[in-house]
């Protein structure tokens, strides 16, 4: 009779080496310094989180006029409630602001059908350039619409139109500049890297001195053009500059045999250029790109400092209102909200692209 | 010379390159012309005279005496000093930040590398600017008024009116401790070097941060006691409505200071973790099989390595910093643009000023880049 070797079962694992004890062990108590540092962390989040917590919603007060807010002590929502308007749209005129809504509308759809490729490539880029011309003719009126005078453009709006318009403009002239930047000429090459590395070398409040203050010097006599349009002038520069950069990147990142390949098809080099070398290039860096459109969100916040009414602006200014004299929290709280949410989102998005980018080259 | 000019290869590209050259000095020339016009008709002067004129307007905040009959030259020498102040300063805080910061988001600890995270996150997507704002309207503004300051030290006050400390006063014979001190730095290089040529011949280490720190605090401190304490202090006390004596923090230099290092720190603790990530796992393991300490790990074998990818992207942050310390010009503190802005306001020398502008901070990003190309070398991969 033969005796078959049965191994009984295997015991589970003790208690400390599995489920949510190891978990935790892993994670939390490791060692003695890592038990510290637990301690730490849960020191820091109790000092934060429960003074915020009360501030933003136990001790809020969501509905109400400005003393009843005083009188609770936490954060009044009623007051970005109440000047909601101003921080959208500044003091653009209330019956036109379906006009603002309408460009807004118009990025995001023209956004959501790039990101979802409802559109095939080439089409979607014609698109994005021409975009600037509604959102200026919708904000601004002119042809059919009732004009609106760039003075009263402020809050999101004016971020948005400065942020928007100035990186649609800045990365074909940032292309160029990177090609120039390439060129055999050495004029060409010359005067691309001045420009390219004066401006990348000052800051933005310097190039929007120059533009509100500066330019109009330049300009013949009877040319005048207004603040705001200065201002987007020198964004855009400021812009071109970085992009150029982040191109000239791109362009050292495509091979020479696919130059080589298309010469030795016949192709004229500028067809090479635009149809097969850049389409390559911008690819590559589409995520550094999205880097700098975020940036440029953030940065297009410095215009307070020559006197333009952005988001962050009325921000400031919301709280001067006599009505609402004081609340400057809520209202920083708020701006920062919103930025916080265009950029991470676009962040997150750049991070998303960078996956496919990298799971279409594998 | 001129023969390869006409060769049909080269003609197209020289004649355009002549056409180019044309345009621009037409351009040029045109634009001299309307600026000139301009300047005229607005009745602003040209060229740097202005620099020597009475200034005439006071500055809230100065490294060096300066008084407002002093000339706009030297008004500017305030601003540029200033700059160069808060842009140190903020190097080292946001060095500091963003390094323990780095060092928490790839903590073993996930609570810890979580916060870390999230600090980060919050920290990168806002404008600078509001950063900015909020510690100075509403975070320092919520400190208390200057009657309840708080006493976080003896003899130094945290109130609306910024962080007033005692100054310190060299007497006679404080002259010695200095020297002390640079000996004392001098001896400190000398034991690395010696303990450097210990270690290559006897493999013998020595714990040479806490044998540097002993040198470089023992040996000033004990000439400080033998000369006998040559030191007065100058302590800041309540009189009236705010501080007398002392020194000072104010506010505009405290948001500016702490708003750039913090959102900065953001930028560097990145570039800190992606550099540590970028090490391969190996090291690590490697070094653990060998018996070295966790905690020499890191200083010996991961950071070293982790520095060359930190080093060139967190030079493009220390640039940016620089850049972004003219934002003082949003919360009235007076750096070089917001004394020049006042200059501008005051006689319409844009041109001039804004040139002035652009040069100092093409030099001090010049500077930056040459030391951090200098740390570079040092730590890049030496191939044999």
């Amino acid at each position: 009779m033969t005796i078959i070797f049965q191994p009984s079962p295997d015991q589970p694992a003790p208690p400390t080496q599995r489920g949510v004890i190891k978990w935790l062990r892993d994670h939390f108590f490791s060692s003695v310094k890592n038990t510290i540092l637990t301690f730490l962390g849960v020191g820091i989040i109790l000092a934060i989180i429960p003074p915020l917590l009360d501030w933003f919603v136990l001790n809020a007060t969501f509905v109400g006029n400005a003393d009843e807010c005083r009188a609770a002590g936490g954060a009044c929502w009623s007051f970005v409630q109440a000047q909601f308007r101003l921080f959208m749209i500044g003091s653009y005129p209330q019956e036109l602001a379906w006009r603002p809504i309408a460009a807004g509308l118009l990025l995001l759809a023209l956004f959501i059908a790039t990101a979802r490729q409802l559109m095939p490539g080439k089409v979607a880029v014609v698109f994005w350039l021409l975009l600037p011309l509604p959102i200026y003719w919708l904000v601004g009126g002119g042809f059919g619409l009732e004009s609106v005078d760039t003075s009263k453009w402020g809050g999101l709006l004016l971020t948005l139109v400065l942020s928007v318009v100035g990186i649609l403009v800045s990365v074909p002239l940032g292309i160029l500049l990177a090609l120039g930047r390439r060129s055999n000429i050495k004029l060409i090459k010359g005067l691309c890297i001045a420009l390219i590395e004066t401006v990348r070398g000052v800051p933005l409040v310097t190039i929007l001195f120059m533009a509100s203050i500066m330019l109009p010097l330049f300009l013949p006599s009877g040319m005048e053009i207004g603040i705001l349009y200065r201002v987007q002038i020198g964004i855009i520069l400021f812009s071109s500059a970085y992009i150029a950069e982040v191109v000239r990147g791109g362009l050292q990142g495509v091979e020479s045999g696919q130059s080589e390949a298309a010469a030795s098809l016949g192709l004229h080099p500028w067809v090479t250029m635009l149809f097969i070398i850049l389409p390559q290039a911008l690819t590559k860096v589409l995520p550094p790109l999205i880097g700098r459109c975020i940036a440029l969100l953030k940065d297009t916040s410095l215009v307070i400092v020559v006197g333009l009414l952005d988001f962050l602006g009325i921000s400031k200014a919301a709280s001067q209102d006599p009505e609402w004299l004081g609340f400057d929290a809520e209202a920083f709280v708020f701006c920062a909200l919103i930025y916080w949410i265009l950029c991470f989102g676009l962040s997150r998005y750049g991070n998303s692209l960078e996956k496919r980018g990298y799971a279409a080259y594998r | 010379m001129l023969s390869t000019f006409f060769t049909p290869r080269n003609l197209l590209s020289n004649l355009v390159q002549l056409l180019m050259v044309a345009a621009a000095i037409g351009g040029a020339y045109y634009l001299f012309l309307s600026t000139q016009e301009n300047l005229a008709a607005r009745h602003i002067e040209t060229g740097f005279a202005f620099l020597s004129q009475e200034a005439g307007f006071p500055i809230g905040d100065s490294l060096i005496d300066y008084q407002s009959s002093d000339s706009y030259g030297y008004a500017l020498l305030v601003g540029i000093i200033n700059t160069l102040y808060t842009a140190i300063l903020c190097i080292i805080l946001a060095t500091v930040v963003g390094v323990i910061v780095g060092v928490a988001q790839v903590s073993d600890n996930l609570l810890i590398a979580k916060i870390a995270k999230t600090y980060v996150e919050i920290l990168r997507n806002v404008p600078v600017l509001l950063i900015l704002l909020f510690v100075y309207g509403v975070a320092l503004a919520g400190l208390p008024s200057v009657k309840q300051a708080v006493e976080i030290f003896p003899g130094t006050f945290l109130s609306q009116r910024g962080l007033y400390f005692p100054r310190a006063i060299p007497e006679d014979g404080f002259i010695w401790v200095a020297m002390a001190f640079l000996v004392a730095i001098g001896l400190t290089i000398l034991m690395v070097r010696w303990a450097k040529k210990r270690q290559n011949l006897t493999g013998r280490s020595l714990p040479l941060f806490w044998l540097g720190t002993a040198i470089l605090t023992l040996v000033p401190l004990s000439v400080f006691w033998m000369a006998g304490g040559p030191v007065s202090w100058d302590y800041p006390a309540l009189k009236g409505f705010n501080f007398s004596g002392g020194a000072v923090f104010r506010p505009e230099f405290l948001a500016l200071v702490i708003g750039l290092a913090l959102y900065r720190g953001a930028f560097i603790a990145e570039n800190v973790r992606s550099g540590i990530m970028a090490v391969s796992k190996g090291q690590n393991e490697a070094a653990a099989a060998l018996g070295v300490p966790p905690s020499r790990i890191m200083r010996g074998v991961i950071l070293p390595q982790a520095l060359r990818t930190i080093i060139p992207a967190t030079t493009n942050d220390y640039a940016s910093l620089v850049k972004d310390s003219s934002l003082a010009i949003a919360i009235g503190y007076p750096d070089m643009v917001s004394i020049g802005g006042t200059m501008i306001g005051q006689n319409g020398q844009a041109i001039e000023v804004i040139g002035i502008w652009m040069l100092v901070y093409l030099s001090i990003n010049l500077v930056i880049s040459v030391l951090m190309n200098v740390a570079n070398k040092k730590f890049q991969l030496v191939e044999r």
